[in-house]
């Protein structure tokens, strides 16, 4: 590997990784607060792509198809996307909460189905153009090319985490989001209102995962229907390899996976069609290895 | 066989019992039902009785072990690819091929579950998910698999010098697998081991209690699981004799669990009747075009909202 080629992965990687994290945090989140894998999370990311790439079509009649127009489509992506969020909770997992825990997985992969099939209805499987001018100015970095808008996709992400962590660990709901992911029964006792609060994370998490949506279309260029699947995967790969139910976890994660997964498609034996078998690979050597993930702490089979 | 019915409860002989004679009747039926079907019928049927054969499996992981698997048409295809391989390539008999399948399944599902199977139940699931897309990606991309138009040419088994050719041959050969997966099911349903299975699902510390190896006892039904949907894999190689990579998506593993759903989780006719109807879900939906997943995702939800024990369900839970 060059030294050129080394950069060009880094960058390659740090921009994938941080879609991956922004997915993987809210993954992380609803996990966190009601230890359910929310199959869905993926199939929400896509529909902020969409809804997204929507607003971002209206807007661009009057702003153009530059910077405020995808700030435009991202805001407003992940408010709708995030009420979305709200109302799969509401219909699809609360009346479940006390179920066996295989309803409530299938529960969840219906959701999923639900909205991956409702979409490929709506758009019958075609692959839309993203079409944004963003342009190619950027940094040279000894042959590497960095543009702006990488650097500033990345930095937004990083920004958006970072608002993610301070309000979980800083503001008065985002104790009350720890405390019933420690124990729900406990925290209803102490007067916090746990429908709400599951509520607020299914908002934020899926407000996230829209804004990484928005953000990857616009990126590539392109949206499609079935682009939260293996996205899903992925973020599910990076949330375990942080440590499930911590957000600093995920975001190390998604990173650390956007990386090994730029760095492990360059090498000679693997190339850019396995890449997924080893993004798996991974998942299951973790698994195997340190299940907690790299921040987690140990996980206990609720009962 | 004889004395494990007879130290049954009397309540669950009486249940065997009151179910024996519309079994018999629904086996005469489809005994007698290729000298009155046209082959389109034929054909579907044939793919409902390979449904039944699916459905019966993955209802062994999801039903009585109460484990969610998402790729279990990985299985399926490992059983298809093995049988392709070996007769096509190699030249084997498609007989000693079912065995070479069987193993191969055991092997990928002691990858897949030894790992996972010991971490909390949601993680089986999609890990689960993620193999099934793997295989998929392994069998487009390798030279032995064919890549993406896959592998044509797959013998078709001979039985005492008879070769198996049209629909009605395939018909009964899936016929005689069903009958076989459910016998399987019935005397493992009522082995120490089947009643392991139940009890780590309802309730798995309880389980650990008595002294049941949760882990070992939740292998064992992946595997099984495994091994059944790898010998439905090698006859439905046999019939088809070209398979490639698409046959084997996610898609299909959905529809699989969506038959173990919509019957009645953990019931043998509920879970019959669930894969007939998945089966026809594809005829009757025909014109629907692109609303077709969506049409089946709205029925798994609302089956497991409205309905969470399915149409037929177990009256024992």
């Amino acid at each position: 590997m060059t030294l050129d080629l080394v950069i060009q992965q880094l960058v390659n990687g740090l921009i994938v990784g941080s879609f991956y994290a922004l997915i993987a945090l809210g993954y992380s989140m609803v996990f966190g607060v009601i230890k359910l894998l929310n199959f869905a999370h993926g199939d929400i990311y896509m529909s902020g792509a969409f809804v997204g790439l929507i607003v971002f079509s209206f807007v661009g009649i009057w702003v153009g198809n530059g910077w405020l127009g995808v700030v435009c489509a991202l805001l407003v992506s992940m408010l709708a996307v995030g009420l979305l969020g709200v109302v799969i909770e509401r219909f699809a997992y609360r009346p479940m909460r006390s179920a066996p825990r295989l309803s409530i997985l299938i529960t969840a992969l219906g959701a999923s189905m639900v909205l991956n099939g409702a979409a490929l209805a709506l758009t019958g499987g075609r692959h839309f153009a993203f079409n944004t001018d963003l342009g190619f100015a950027g940094v040279d970095i000894s042959a590497v090319h960095i543009t702006y808008t990488q650097m500033v996709l990345v930095a937004a992400s990083i920004l958006l985490m970072a608002g993610m962590q301070a309000f979980v660990s800083r503001t008065m709901y985002g104790k009350a989001m720890r405390a019933v992911s420690i124990d729900m029964g406990a925290s209803r006792l102490m007067g916090i209102d746990v429908d709400r609060v599951i509520a607020l994370t299914f908002f934020m998490g899926s407000a996230l995962a829209a804004g990484g949506g928005v953000m990857a279309g616009a990126y590539y260029g392109s949206v499609h229907f079935f682009m939260g699947f293996i996205m899903g995967l992925k973020a599910f790969t990076a949330a375990v390899i942080g440590g499930i139910g911590s957000v600093p976890g995920a975001m190390l994660g998604g990173l650390l996976l956007g990386l090994l997964e730029a760095y492990g498609s360059s090498l000679p034996f693997v190339g850019s069609e396995w890449r997924d078998v080893f993004v798996f690979g991974a998942l299951i050597l973790f698994l195997v290895f340190k299940p907690t993930g790299i921040l987690g702490r140990s996980i206990v089979e609720r009962v | 066989m004889s004395e494990e019915a007879t130290s049954l409860p009397a309540g669950q002989r009486q249940t065997l019992r009151r179910s024996l004679l519309p079994g018999l009747a629904a086996l005469a039926c489809a005994l007698v039902l290729p000298q009155f079907a046209n082959a389109y019928v034929l054909e579907v049927a044939t793919t409902a009785l390979l449904y039944v054969v699916l459905c019966l499996g993955l209802n062994i992981v999801v039903g009585y072990a109460g484990l969610l698997d998402l790729g279990y048409a990985a299985f399926f295809a490992v059983g298809a690819y093995t049988t392709g391989i070996l007769t096509a390539e190699f030249g084997f008999n498609f007989w000693l091929s079912i065995p070479v399948s069987m193993v191969a399944a055991c092997v990928a599902g002691i990858i897949i579950g030894a790992p996972t199977l010991r971490l909390r139940s949601d993680y089986l699931a999609i890990v689960t998910l993620g193999f099934g897309e793997i295989v998929r990606i392994i069998a487009r991309n390798l030279d032995i698999t064919g890549g993406a138009s896959g592998l044509v040419g797959i013998e078709r088994p001979e039985v005492f010098g008879f070769k198996l050719m049209q629909v009605q041959h395939f018909y009964y050969a899936f016929l005689v697998l069903a009958l076989l997966t459910i016998f399987v099911c019935l005397s493992v349903e009522r082995s120490r081991m089947g009643r392991a299975w139940f009890y780590v699902r309802y309730d798995e510390d309880a389980a650990a209690g008595i002294g049941i190896n949760r882990v070992s006892a939740k292998l064992q039904a992946y595997m099984m699981g495994a091994v059944i949907a790898s010998v439905a894999g090698c006859l439905y190689a046999a019939k088809m004799t070209a398979i490639s990579p698409e046959s084997f998506t996610f898609n299909q593993s959905l529809l699989i669990l969506l038959g173990v759903v919509l019957g009645g989780m953990g019931r043998i006719p509920g879970v019959v009747l669930g894969a007939i109807l998945v089966a026809l879900l594809p005829e009757v939906l025909r014109g629907a075009g692109t609303y077709r997943p969506l049409v089946t995702a709205v029925a798994l939800l609302a089956i497991m909202l409205f309905r969470p024990n399915g149409l037929w369900p177990d009256k024992r839970v």
